[in-house]
């Protein structure tokens, strides 16, 4: 089965667009009141607040949130973790999660449930098939202080399966290519393929969650159509419409279920959508209304680019635990219109941003 | 309408989604596609089949094959992608992506036919005259001594420059040694290995014995670094990039150079056109082009007469047969060089003699396109930054230096022409362990002599010598 005919759940009658951007507003209200409360809010944002030259309660609309300035990534780094903690989780015990390549501090966002709502959502938009349940997953991929690794094995528990885990240092394999050490870098995916390829061999595994390279070179030691590999997701790097089409073609043999998809820590998850027979261009739709990526005019950013287009990506995360407005992500992508199964933008082939004119380490993971 | 040249998997053709556009000039259009690095790979899993093709054919037929495809590779129309195309059409195409002058072209081309026409001369160089037997059996016998080879790999990757067609001649034994090549083509320069490879496959070879894939800087890195063997091409740069990978041969930076001796320093004006050749043949783009000489005496008059000589040598369009200067299809690296060669002559101790006879500045924009124009450097050090270094079009330095020093002075050089008939100097050069080539005489350093290796010896690079003793005479 490849993904092209796979079925995914099918879903409650979507909202149209407009019944949609409302749907947004209405939770935009309802975050801002919450982030923006002594009740419930958290230091960092009663703190910020103060200083803005706007009172973030009046906030009626997404569009609203464009008086915020960009958030700075930074205060991810410089902040104590704790100074995001809402009041109204205050003493239930929380993760910290980090962000994957970073070197040097790293950025850090802490979370209770977003992960299990965000995966929970991702397993209902695919049937039982296209992840068979019941079935094994295997995470090849950065594990450590990451939420994919909870968010994985909340997956594979919440289809019925176990989840065997194998790392990669994605901040290594970046140190060592900024050092040039690029043997020993083949070295290390060389270990981490080892010991994937041997826990398939021995384990009755059904599912993998890993990068679409490191997939590459697993399908390099074994058929995975043979092995018992029904479902992969991946996400982590730059899919052309090419590679995704190599991926399915050769690396998947057409018979593996494939479910690319757009995510981090600060986001959460973006699936991409449905995809017609010969078509391989990826559009990935964030989770929303608790987060929502726009593809913004890199010069003029409170500016969408029309349809079509490159721009900038921009992520706003709107949830209980986390807020997080207009962060410029370091990707662009295609602005691309809404569809049945999202009826919001998407966001189309992603790439670093400004890749075609500056040299980008995207690592080897 | 673009001209379309998709990649060839081991014999077959793949479209990819992925395709750089370049400009033919005239309104036309060059689309090449681009393979993504695990396809390269992907390939490579599959490299047994393209081995045993080659195997299957006996050496002396695929030598004939070889000769043979010389032959097509200069007068066929052979296939491009979705077309054909004719030797004209491919030296006017050539040269509107390179902006190398047609008549580089066609003495490139003409490098590149004596490599493939020259081929059993060539393998016969690299083997010290072994018979090609060696290649279908791994044995065969050197007087009364039986020799065993066995291939060190199953393949053989070639990451190409854009700038020097005939370096492709480097490679094009591999194939006739029964070893899968794996070419990765400069950006520029898609034509000539896939010119190569289809007058090869008209010839005779087995179409799966090549892989053609235009690719990213990372499919580079995946073809050499994934096939057994690798050559590639490049900077100091490229060469410290793979200089932890011992089966990566990178043919570096050449800074050859001419060393005249003492004996017959005084009668350098008979050696001028030796110097000018060597300096400026094929636009001066290539490791084997002079770009230092060490003199004894008499080097400001030399600087003087050899730069008069240079500066003769002016921009003309890319068809005229008489244009011996490249143009810069990157325009900003050619500035990038004149700034840098300005900057350096700022430091005290060398002067541009080229200067005073020019037109006008180094860098010129003529028949709509940038040229630089030949420069001699003169330098009153050796150890000057531009006394040993090397640029893209006719540069060189000459510095003063007794010839008991010379030696001390090369540091690692591709091709040394010493003209000399000292035997103590000629000894010395001899055992030099930084001299790759040596041309004793006054010949240009760009001279190529087909039986002697270019740079490294490809045979050695992909066989390997076993001790064999006992019953061989029924094998």
């Amino acid at each position: 089965m490849s993904s092209l005919t796979a079925t995914t759940s099918p879903a409650t009658t979507p909202p149209t667009p407009a019944e949609a951007a409302a749907a947004l507003d209405a939770h935009v209200r309802e975050m801002v009141a919450w982030h923006f409360s002594p009740e419930t809010g958290c230091p960092y944002w009663l703190e910020r607040a103060a200083e803005l030259p706007f009172d973030p309660r009046e906030i009626d609309t997404f569009a609203d949130l464009l008086q915020f300035p960009h958030f700075d990534d930074e205060v991810l780094r410089k902040e104590d973790p704790a100074r995001f903690i809402p009041k109204a989780f205050s003493g239930r015990p929380y993760n910290v999660f980090e962000t994957g390549g970073t070197t040097g501090m790293p950025k850090q966002r802490i979370g209770w449930d977003d992960f299990r709502t965000d995966y929970t959502e991702f397993s209902e938009h695919y049937g039982p098939d296209f992840f068979p349940q019941g079935a094994n997953w295997l995470m090849v991929g950065p594990t450590g202080p990451r939420r994919l690794r909870l968010a994985i094995e909340h997956l594979a528990n919440l289809r019925g399966g176990a989840c065997y885990f194998i790392d990669l240092d994605p901040r290594w394999v970046k140190r060592l290519i900024g050092m040039g050490e690029m043997r020993m870098a083949k070295l290390y995916q060389e270990h981490v393929i080892d010991q994937a390829a041997t826990i398939i061999r021995h384990r009755d595994i059904g599912c993998l969650f890993t990068t679409p390279k490191l997939l590459e070179s697993l399908a390099e030691r074994m058929s995975l159509a043979d092995a018992g590999i029904r479902g992969v997701f991946a996400g982590g790097t730059t899919m052309t419409p090419q590679y995704v089409r190599f991926i399915e073609e050769e690396v998947l043999e057409g018979k593996i279920n494939f479910a690319p998809t757009y995510g981090n820590t600060l986001m959460g998850l973006a699936i991409s959508r449905r995809r017609g027979p010969g078509e391989y261009s990826l559009t990935y739709h964030a989770p929303q209304p608790r987060a929502v990526l726009r593809i913004v005019d890199p010069e003029a950013t409170t500016e969408l680019v029309p349809y079509g287009e490159y721009g900038r990506v921009e992520l706003t995360t709107l949830t209980k635990e986390f807020f997080m407005p207009r962060f410029l992500e370091r990707d662009e992508a295609i602005r691309r219109e809404p569809c049945d199964e999202f009826p919001w933008d998407g966001v189309g082939d992603v790439r670093p941003f400004q890749s075609g004119s500056k040299t980008v380490i995207e690592g080897v993971y | 309408m673009s001209m379309q040249i998709p990649i060839l998997r081991l014999g077959r053709e793949y479209e990819s989604y992925d395709r750089v556009e370049l400009d033919l000039g005239g309104g036309r259009g060059l689309v090449t596609h681009t393979a993504n690095p695990g396809l390269i790979r992907r390939d490579l899993l599959r490299i047994g089949e393209a081995r045993a093709a080659l195997d299957a054919i006996p050496a002396e037929t695929l030598a004939a094959y070889c000769e043979k495809a010389a032959e097509l590779f200069m007068e066929a129309e052979l296939p491009v992608g979705d077309g054909r195309q004719s030797p004209r059409e491919y030296v006017e195409s050539l040269s509107a992506l390179t902006r190398l002058p047609y008549s580089l072209v066609r003495m490139n081309m003409t490098k590149i036919h004596a490599a493939m026409s020259q081929v059993r001369t060539v393998i016969g160089g690299l083997t010290r005259g072994m018979p090609l037997e060696i290649f279908d059996r791994g044995l065969t016998e050197l007087g009364d001594l039986a020799v065993n080879y066995f291939p060190t790999t199953d393949s053989l990757g070639v990451s190409l420059p854009s700038n020097a067609p005939a370096v492709n001649s480097l490679w094009i034994p591999a194939p006739v040694m029964k070893v899968p090549v794996l070419l990765k083509p400069g950006r520029e320069d898609p034509f000539t290995p896939l010119r190569i490879v289809q007058a090869m496959i008209a010839a005779g070879f087995p179409r799966e014995a090549f892989g053609f894939y235009p690719t990213t800087h990372e499919g580079g890195d995946t073809l050499l670094t994934t096939c057994g063997r690798g050559i590639a091409f490049g900077s100091d740069a490229t060469v410290k990039k793979y200089s932890v990978f011992p089966s990566i041969s990178v043919h570096g930076t050449g800074r050859s150079k001419i060393l005249i001796g003492e004996d017959l320093i005084d009668r350098w004006e008979e050696f001028l056109p030796v110097l000018v050749e060597s300096v400026s043949a094929n636009g001066g783009r290539s490791c084997i082009n002079t770009s230092a000489i060490l003199v004894p005496r008499h080097r400001d008059a030399i600087a003087d007469a050899l730069a008069a000589e240079l500066a003769k040598i002016e921009p003309r369009a890319r068809d005229d047969e008489q244009a011996l200067l490249c143009g810069f299809a990157n325009a900003a690296l050619a500035e990038g060089i004149d700034g840098r060669i300005g900057s350096l002559l700022k430091e005290a101790g060398a002067e541009d003699f080229t200067a005073r006879h020019r037109e006008g500045p180094r860098r010129v924009e003529a028949f709509d396109q940038v040229y630089l124009q030949p420069t001699l450097v003169a330098c009153s050090d050796p150890d000057h930054p531009l006394a040993n270094t090397e640029f893209m079009f006719p540069y060189a330095s000459i510095v003063e230096l007794p010839q008991a020093a010379m030696l001390g002075k090369i540091g690692q050089t591709l091709v040394v022409s010493a003209i000399t008939e000292d035997p103590d100097f000629i000894a010395d050069l001899l055992l030099s362990p930084d001299i790759e080539r040596l041309n004793l005489g006054p010949y240009p350093t760009n001279r190529v002599q087909w039986e002697q290796p270019h740079e490294g010896n490809l045979f050695e690079f992909l066989y390997h010598r076993r001790a064999i003793q006992g019953d061989v005479a029924g094998v």
